[in-house]
């Protein structure tokens, strides 16, 4: 009786959604680790090739490029983020009677994909400001930022700060909220400065925040495709490009099937191993309460 | 207050300010551009408009297939949105109310899979899915969703669940419920806020989301970021319809916001500390 009521309870309640998730996310994942390992064309596999379609991804000076490239971009934009992001949650917890309508415009840019901040973005880096810079005798930005490699990092760095930092904003300002005002109060009464209490009471009492905003722009760094592609389109002779768009590219644009899905599994490691990492760390900080 | 916090107080003001100001700058370009003439625009981007030109938005509405997109869009985000509400759920329910072996490696596998990026996926994805996808491809991006959303929503579902006291279901129970009567009228109502936070997180992303929807949709089903890049790629010379484009890419989302601002800074807090 109560083992036919269970069966009858996981039929009704787990056994359509657990189905969907397993047909769209561990059949595909199965499956593609499985292809890697064989002469896969994108339709059929007729034999394993051992470990040939890695051997081949890690030959190509291309899918390094882009791994130091996507490196370089998840470090420098963490960073920053996370930095511009908490610097805005201190504005929006302040005293500030303003302080709503701040948060409001800071977040504004988040609700929108990252296609369409891409392109207002390229409108701005090639045309806005190259005709102000024209027009002013303004140096720095005569030449669109988007035709120079460095220049177009720092534009990609620019965007994801810009669009990102609202969300990370919100985590944070989370974290503060949390902290117990009479901490806040004691620490005053005892003569802290606003810096000190930010650093030996605020940030140890709120890492919890940091660990959650470090996991999510550092997978973010890892996964951004719309606003690179929106952005910089790969360009100027594909220096730009993004892990994430140099496996589409492989894939869907020249048909490599085998090597692009072998990149994608490399994709996964890393990120995997990244966020491990980070996490492990991260949570060293946090303070038991 | 002493006058070395008034002045910090001050000093926050502006900077805050300063910063609220380049945040929406890009907007406020775009739409200034959106209203002026071709030879306006390269001759200075940052003049208010001298006569303002509607045509722009008439052009862009009609190019871009405005509101056929706008359509597809809330079609498809309500849709996915309504039925990961109801899996997950139910799902989380079932996980968190059966203490068994097997409902505890369920609910890893979906947290460990959170950490799996789409792109790992998406090349096996559509070669084996493309049948379905010929077949009815809005159906296949929402069924699609619904496997990629399960496992934030159930894990959001989850942790609130956990903290409803199970004599509730004991109650229900005794006076004869089903199991999934006690859960649809009882148990589901009391989970509002957390609904609230699930729908505006998984809303917020599938409204945006760009790769999937790029690999899946025709033309006829496209939704309005890519209708937007689309249209933004074949006009860019036209940069006033152009930047009409982009305005009326961005409206809907932020009247939306505006309406249930409060909902959505909850709602990403609670989805983000859990």
């Amino acid at each position: 009786m109560a083992s036919k009521r269970t069966a009858k309870k996981f039929l009704q309640f787990s056994f359509l959604p657990l189905a969907i998730f397993t047909i769209v996310l561990i059949v595909p994942f199965v499956n593609g680790v499985y292809y890697t390992f064989t002469d896969w064309d994108g339709f059929e596999a007729t034999k394993l090739v051992g470990f040939d379609n890695y051997i081949k991804s890690f030959q190509d000076p291309t899918f390094w490029a882009t791994l130091r490239f996507t490196a370089l971009f998840v470090v420098v934009s963490m960073v920053a983020v996370n930095a511009v992001a908490f610097g805005l949650a201190l504005i929006v917890t302040s005293k500030l009677r303003s302080r709503n309508i701040l948060r409001t415009f800071f977040f504004v840019p988040n609700l929108i994909g990252g296609v369409v901040l891409g392109v207002i973005w390229q409108f701005i880096f090639n045309s806005a400001l190259v005709s102000i810079a024209n027009k002013y005798d303004w140096e720095l930005f005569k030449e669109s930022w988007l035709n120079d490699t460095n220049k177009a990092f720092w534009a990609l760095i620019i965007v994801t700060v810009w669009q990102s930092s609202g969300y990370m904003m919100i985590v944070y300002i989370t974290g503060l909220i949390s902290i117990e005002q009479d901490v806040l109060e004691a620490s005053q009464i005892d003569g802290a400065s606003p810096a000190r209490t930010l650093f030996t009471i605020k940030i140890p009492l709120m890492a919890q925040a940091f660990t959650i905003a470090l996991f999510l722009t550092l997978r973010g760094g890892f996964m951004a495709y719309d606003v690179n592609l929106a952005l910089t389109g790969g360009g100027p002779f594909r220096e730009t490009e993004l892990i994430s768009m140099h496996i589409f590219q492989d894939a869907f644009a020249n048909g490599n099937f085998g090597t692009g899905q072998s990149k994608a599994v490399v994709m996964f490691i890393v990120v995997a191993l990244a966020a491990l990492v980070q996490v492990t760390v991260s949570k060293r900080y946090e303070v038991q309460r | 207050m002493s006058k070395r916090a008034r002045l910090g107080k001050r000093i926050t003001f502006v900077v805050g300010v300063i910063l609220a100001f380049a945040y929406v700058f890009p907007f406020f370009l775009v739409f200034v551009n959106s209203l002026k003439l071709k030879y306006d625009i390269l001759e200075n981007p940052l003049s208010i408009p001298v006569s303002i030109t509607w045509d722009n938005f008439q052009q862009a509405l009609e190019k871009m297939n405005f509101f056929r997109s706008l359509t597809n869009s809330i079609i498809i985000t309500v849709l996915s949105v309504s039925l990961l509400i109801f899996f997950s759920s139910m799902l989380a329910y079932y996980l968190a109310r059966t203490k068994k072996k097997h409902t505890k490696y369920i609910f890893m596998i979906l947290v460990t899979s959170m950490i799996v990026p789409f792109q790992a996926l998406m090349i096996p994805f559509m070669a084996r899915f493309a049948p379905f996808v010929s077949w009815n491809n809005r159906g296949a991006l929402i069924f699609f969703y619904i496997g990629f959303g399960t496992a934030l929503s159930t894990f959001l579902y989850h942790g609130f669940i956990s903290n409803i006291p199970t004599e509730i279901d004991e109650a229900a129970s005794i006076d004869g419920a089903s199991d999934l009567t006690a859960f649809w009228k009882i148990i589901f109502p009391m989970m509002r806020p957390i609904t609230a936070t699930v729908s505006i997180i998984n809303a917020l992303w599938i409204w945006n989301d760009f790769l999937l929807p790029r690999l899946v949709l025709t033309d006829e089903s496209q939704t309005l970021p890519l209708s937007t890049y689309l249209f933004y790629g074949q006009y860019s010379i036209e940069y006033g319809q152009a930047m009409a484009g982009l305005v009326l890419a961005v409206i809907p989302i932020v009247i939306f916001y505006l309406v249930l601002q409060k909902q959505f800074i909850s709602g990403i807090s609670q989805g983000a500390v859990k």
